[in-house]
């Protein structure tokens, strides 16, 4: 990885490592007893170990002028195998948290394993290091080709790359000590948030130098979904976390906005980060992979234009239907129902559109997993939009708040539509990167497939019960006009569903155990002309008859 | 608040509502405009084309 920087680029890469590690001692000196100090020590060893990477291969010779002639793909190989690892990890989180619910005495009597500590290391760990990371990782790729320009340099993908994961730990590991501002999805503190500022504007730099540098005239669609999913979390991120720190030493800061107004901002932020995190990156993902999988251009290219304005500016406007029936204003209630339900269209529109593509390919869909990772993918997103639009309706929110359906809602997008587009386009790139004709195994795609279907099927199905059960009990009265359930009896009716989920999702986290697994081996075994040469060639004496892979 | 109640819905329902529907016409105008016709077909089908994997030096 060092012997792909430039002389001049392992110097700046010592530069802002050097700078990392003296914040990070600065940190540890003013937080000292304060989480803030671990972290800030935490920060110190990485730039350190990095320091040290740097100085080990900076005597390496140059890459030679013939590295422009191709993309340059190593951190994207390099996202795409962390994604998998975050993934293993925050859905096996998931799945204890699913069980402790199940069985709250799970927690073993630890502050670290209790379940307001985990969740967030689960939701997290699943949308921006399983998601984040894989989409950092297929923009790179995707950018590339579609512009036929090589990035501008070496340095800033790992930049960008390497800065978002260590936002990432610093995020999960300040969960397990009680760090957290306690806005869902926004949790991290604000020197976390400080940092993930200043690697998200390298990312846009980044994107916007590549594209400047394309080949061809027209930026192709799926370039706009990435760059909006880009350029409106930076926006989100940035006003969300306006908040004062108590000290420079201490990890607690108190927003910058109070009551209704912080509610609303925070769920201005929380909804779009579903728009532009979940859906907008993962659009562009589907924009690229699914065509070039299908081998079919997109069904209509126009409609994924108008789709993609409608999105952009249909769901800066819905975020108030998660605070229905709160001190917020009616008419802002309003204002956000009637646009979730117009949201309808665009995304109909889109998941649409995906499948219209594949109309003439369905042999191909039937015998290739990967293709049918992405239709599922399509499937689910029509589905959960369309569940989104009802649930955003008051009275039907008056139903579906607090209770599981939103849990069932956000695990058929998250499950059905993020995770299996997210596996499609993976499993697609795997082998066109590492320049192999097939992945190690078919056969274990096909198993994860079924396997993740049979996870979200569950899983989904299971809180859509609870849900709506849970809903209805809270809401039963008795003659004498009070309620017919305790809470406690609604707990007690949840407790079957709990496990069921939790069985789907042992069943999800296996599947991407073992995606990771057959990544890892394709990554691992030869390419196949590699080997069928090295079988054509007289064994040297003392060589191996194989060349291992990388 | 300077900027009370009223004055916000009667803000959203004029100039939201024109700006929204300005928007819609520019979108579908650009959409549907023939000469984009070309290019629009050509970037749907480059992505499927691109079999030499190999950036453009220039
Ligand atoms: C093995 C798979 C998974 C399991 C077992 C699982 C389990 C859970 C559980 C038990 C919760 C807490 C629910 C509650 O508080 O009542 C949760 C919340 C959540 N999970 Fe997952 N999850 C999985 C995969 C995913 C994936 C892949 C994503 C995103 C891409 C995701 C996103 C979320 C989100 C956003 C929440 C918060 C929901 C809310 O606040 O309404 N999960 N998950
Ligand atoms: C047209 C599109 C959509 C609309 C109108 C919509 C609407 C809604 C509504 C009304 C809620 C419940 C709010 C509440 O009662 O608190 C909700 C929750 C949620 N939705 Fe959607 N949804 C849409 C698409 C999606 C997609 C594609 C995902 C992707 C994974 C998603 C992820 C979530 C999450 C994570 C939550 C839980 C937020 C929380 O309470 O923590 N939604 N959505």
């Amino acid at each position: 990885m060092i012997a792909e920087l430039t002389t001049n680029e392992r110097q700046t890469a010592l530069v802002i490592l050097l700078a990392l590690a003296v914040t990070g001692l600065a940190m540890a000196i003013a937080g000292q007893g304060d989480p803030f100090g671990v972290h800030g020590a935490l920060v110190m060893v990485v730039a350190i170990a990095g320091v040290f990477t740097v100085i080990s291969g900076y005597y390496a010779p140059e890459p030679s002028d013939s590295r422009l002639d191709s993309y340059y793909d190593t951190p994207t190989k390099f996202g795409i195998v962390v994604a998998m690892i975050w993934a293993v990890i925050a859905m096996f989180v998931g799945d204890w948290v699913a069980w402790l619910l199940a069985y709250p005495n799970l927690t073993f009597d630890a502050a670290w394993s209790s379940f307001g500590r985990l969740r967030p290391v689960h939701t997290s760990g699943v949308i921006f290091g399983f998601g984040g990371n894989a989409l950092i990782a297929t923009s790179f790729y995707v950018m590339q080709r579609t512009s036929r320009a090589r990035l501008p340099d070496q340095l800033s993908p790992w930049f960008v790359l390497l800065g978002y994961n260590l936002f990432c730990i610093v995020a999960a590991t300040g969960y397990l000590m009680g760090v957290t501002q306690s806005k869902e999805y926004a949790e991290p503190e604000w020197y976390a948030d400080i940092w993930l500022v200043i690697v998200w504007v390298a990312y846009f730099v980044l994107y916007l130098r590549t594209l400047a540098r394309r080949k061809e005239p027209h930026i192709y669609v799926a370039n706009w979904y990435y760059l909006a999913f880009i350029l409106v979390v930076a926006m989100l991120h940035i006003v969300n976390n306006l908040a004062v720190p108590i000290s420079w030493g201490s990890a607690k800061s108190y927003s910058l906005f109070s009551g209704v107004q912080d509610a609303m901002t925070e769920w201005w932020y929380g909804h779009n980060a579903v728009a532009f995190f979940l859906t907008s990156g993962f659009l562009g993902m589907l924009y690229y992979y699914m065509p070039k999988r299908a081998g079919r251009p997109i069904y209509s290219y126009r409609m994924s234009i108008i789709s993609f304005w409608g999105i952009t500016f249909f769901y800066m406007w819905a975020g108030s239907h998660h605070l229905h029936y709160t001190a917020l204003p009616q008419w802002v209630q309003s204002l956000g129902m009637t646009f979730s339900v117009m949201l309808l269209i665009p995304s109909w529109v889109s998941a649409g559109n995906a499948l219209m593509t594949l109309n003439g390919a369905w042999n191909k869909v039937r015998d290739d997993a990967v293709l049918r990772f992405m239709m599922v993918a399509a499937v689910f997103y029509g589905l959960t939009t369309f569940e989104g639009s009802f649930m955003a309706i008051r009275p039907v929110n008056s139903l579906s708040h607090y209770t599981d359906w939103t849990v069932g809602h956000v695990h058929a997008g998250a499950l059905g539509w993020v995770a299996m587009i997210t596996f499609g386009a993976i499993y697609a790139s795997v082998p066109w990167l590492w320049k192999r004709e097939t992945m190690y195994s078919p056969r274990l795609v096909e198993v994860h497939f079924w396997l993740a279907l049979a996870g979200t099927v569950i899983y989904v199905f299971a809180m859509w019960n609870s849900g709506i059960i849970q809903g209805l009990m809270w809401r039963t009265y008795n003659e004498s006009g009070t309620l017919a359930y305790s809470f406690v009896d609604s707990l007690v009716a949840m407790h079957p569903y709990y496990i069921a989920r939790a069985v789907g999702g042992v069943f999800f986290l296996l599947g991407t155990a073992i995606g990771l697994y057959n990544i890892w081996m394709t990554i691992r075994t030869a390419p196949r002309a590699a080997s069928e040469l090295a079988a054509d060639r007289p064994v040297l004496a003392g060589a191996p008859a194989l060349q291992a892979g990388e | 608040m300077a900027l009370d109640h009223d004055i916000l819905v009667w803000f959203s329902k004029s100039f939201g509502l024109f700006y929204l529907l300005a928007l819609s016409l520019i979108v579908l105008v650009y959409a549907y405009w023939p000469a984009n016709r070309k290019p629009f077909e050509r970037a749907a089908n480059a992505i499927l084309h691109d079999d030499d994997d190999k950036p453009y030096r220039g």
